[in-house]
């Protein structure tokens, strides 16, 4: 399973971003291996969330883990069939091991109004 | 001549500024008023306008035949808002994204895309005290108000005196109403937030190359700083208002000033003075 987890570094030891479609970063992480790629997040003017949102489906990714989450990202992921998590915080290594430990909230709304996306 | 009424700043007396220019100019000569602050319009409190035509404004939304779709992903492609997307066997519309331009439409190979009409807003039009009033109005949960402010320009009639209530900031809606304008008339109070957004209004009608002319509402408070800031800028301040209380009652009881106190009726005909000199 790809899990991406939004971060301001490149890495696992990267600090969390707590926003979804205006994230620095999406760190797609191998949930068997952990191998970590990092891509960076360069989104529009408009519609950040539906791109980013896009950018995970055709990535394939299962699992999203994040701070927040905007209504049109959500509605995206969600008719993706990618799982959103929320509340994640601390670097990417210890937002995977709260969501392994069952800890981080699953999305069942969008958790910020945004402008049209996640706000900070 | 097209006078835009702007501020940066909101609540400073666009419209009673805007209102009060044109009752005064109305007896001299023809003109005509739009109220282009079509989030929250409010001349027509003072005017009570007889409203003959309401016309709608609306955006073309991509509709998108599943059957025919194929999911190439062209139309995501295309879309610069990123108004579509394509999740699994889903295509999703985003219709607050969508600027209804119509380009997913064109480059979509199978044409699986139509068009169908979402209304946004209405322009409604008619008289008020001998002059052509019309105004747009934003349907509520709607978001693109420039379409509107667009539509309701095209009811100007080049051969009167135009007198456009702009909308408050310095977005897209107030750029859509100062654009092609002969004169920006920005209405401030004398205060650190009045001067900080006037000075980005005045950015604005600069970039659109408006010349601009200032009024000076509720005089008396705050300190000399926008004063000082025109005066630097060569921007001349073409009226001043002073905070008073018989102004602020007239008001409140939706009575235009110089209906409430006829004696203002001269200045605003001077500051029309003072605007033809200014505008280009």
């Amino acid at each position: 399973m790809k899990i991406c987890i939004t971060t301001s570094g490149k890495d696992l030891d990267a600090q969390v971003d707590t926003v979804f479609g205006r994230a620095r970063y999406f760190l797609l992480v191998d949930s068997d291996t952990l191998e970590a790629e990092a891509i960076e997040n360069v989104p529009g003017a408009h519609g950040a969330g539906v791109q980013a949102a896009q950018a995970m489906a055709d990535r394939a990714v299962g699992i999203v883990l994040t701070g927040n989450v905007g209504p049109n990202a959500f509605q995206g992921l969600t008719a993706a069939g990618i799982q959103v998590h929320i509340g994640a915080k601390g670097t990417a290594r210890d937002t995977l091991a709260a969501y392994k430990a069952g800890t981080l909230q699953t999305a069942g709304d969008p958790t910020s109004q945004g402008h049209g996306g996640g706000q900070r | 001549m097209r006078i835009a009424v702007a501020s940066g700043k909101g609540g400073t007396g666009k419209t009673t500024v805007a209102v009060n220019l044109a009752l005064s100019l109305s007896a001299e000569e023809s003109i005509q008023f739009l109220d282009c602050d079509v989030e929250e319009p409010n001349a027509h409190l003072f005017f009570n306008p007889n409203f003959d035509a309401v016309l709608s404004v609306d955006k073309l939304l991509p509709q998108i035949d599943p059957d025919k779709c194929t999911r190439c992903g062209a139309c995501v492609e295309a879309c610069e808002f990123n108004a579509l997307a394509i999740m699994g066997d889903n295509v999703i519309v985003y219709d607050s994204l969508c600027h209804g331009c119509g380009r997913c439409g064109l480059v979509c190979p199978t044409d699986a895309i139509s068009e169908i009409p979402h209304q946004l807003g209405i322009v409604e039009s008619g008289t008020t005290r001998g002059f052509a009033f019309a105004q747009g109005l934003l349907n509520v949960g709607e978001t693109m108000a420039t379409p509107i402010i667009h539509a309701l320009k095209r009811k100007i009639d080049p051969s009167k005196l135009s007198i456009l209530d702009a909308p408050p900031g310095t977005g897209c809606p107030m750029i859509a109403a100062l654009h092609e304008a002969n004169v920006a008339l920005m209405v401030t109070e004398p205060t650190p937030f009045g001067l900080h957004d006037l000075k980005a209004a005045v950015e604005v009608a600069r970039t659109l190359d408006v010349p601009t002319a200032v009024v000076i509402n509720r005089a008396g408070i705050g300190n000399d700083q926008v004063e000082r800031y025109c005066n630097e800028e060569n921007i001349p301040i073409v009226l001043t208002i002073p905070f008073d209380r018989a102004i602020a009652e007239s008001y409140a009881i939706g009575t235009p000033l110089v209906d409430a106190i006829p004696s203002w009726r001269k200045q605003f005909i001077k500051l029309a003075e003072r605007l033809r000199e200014v505008a280009r």
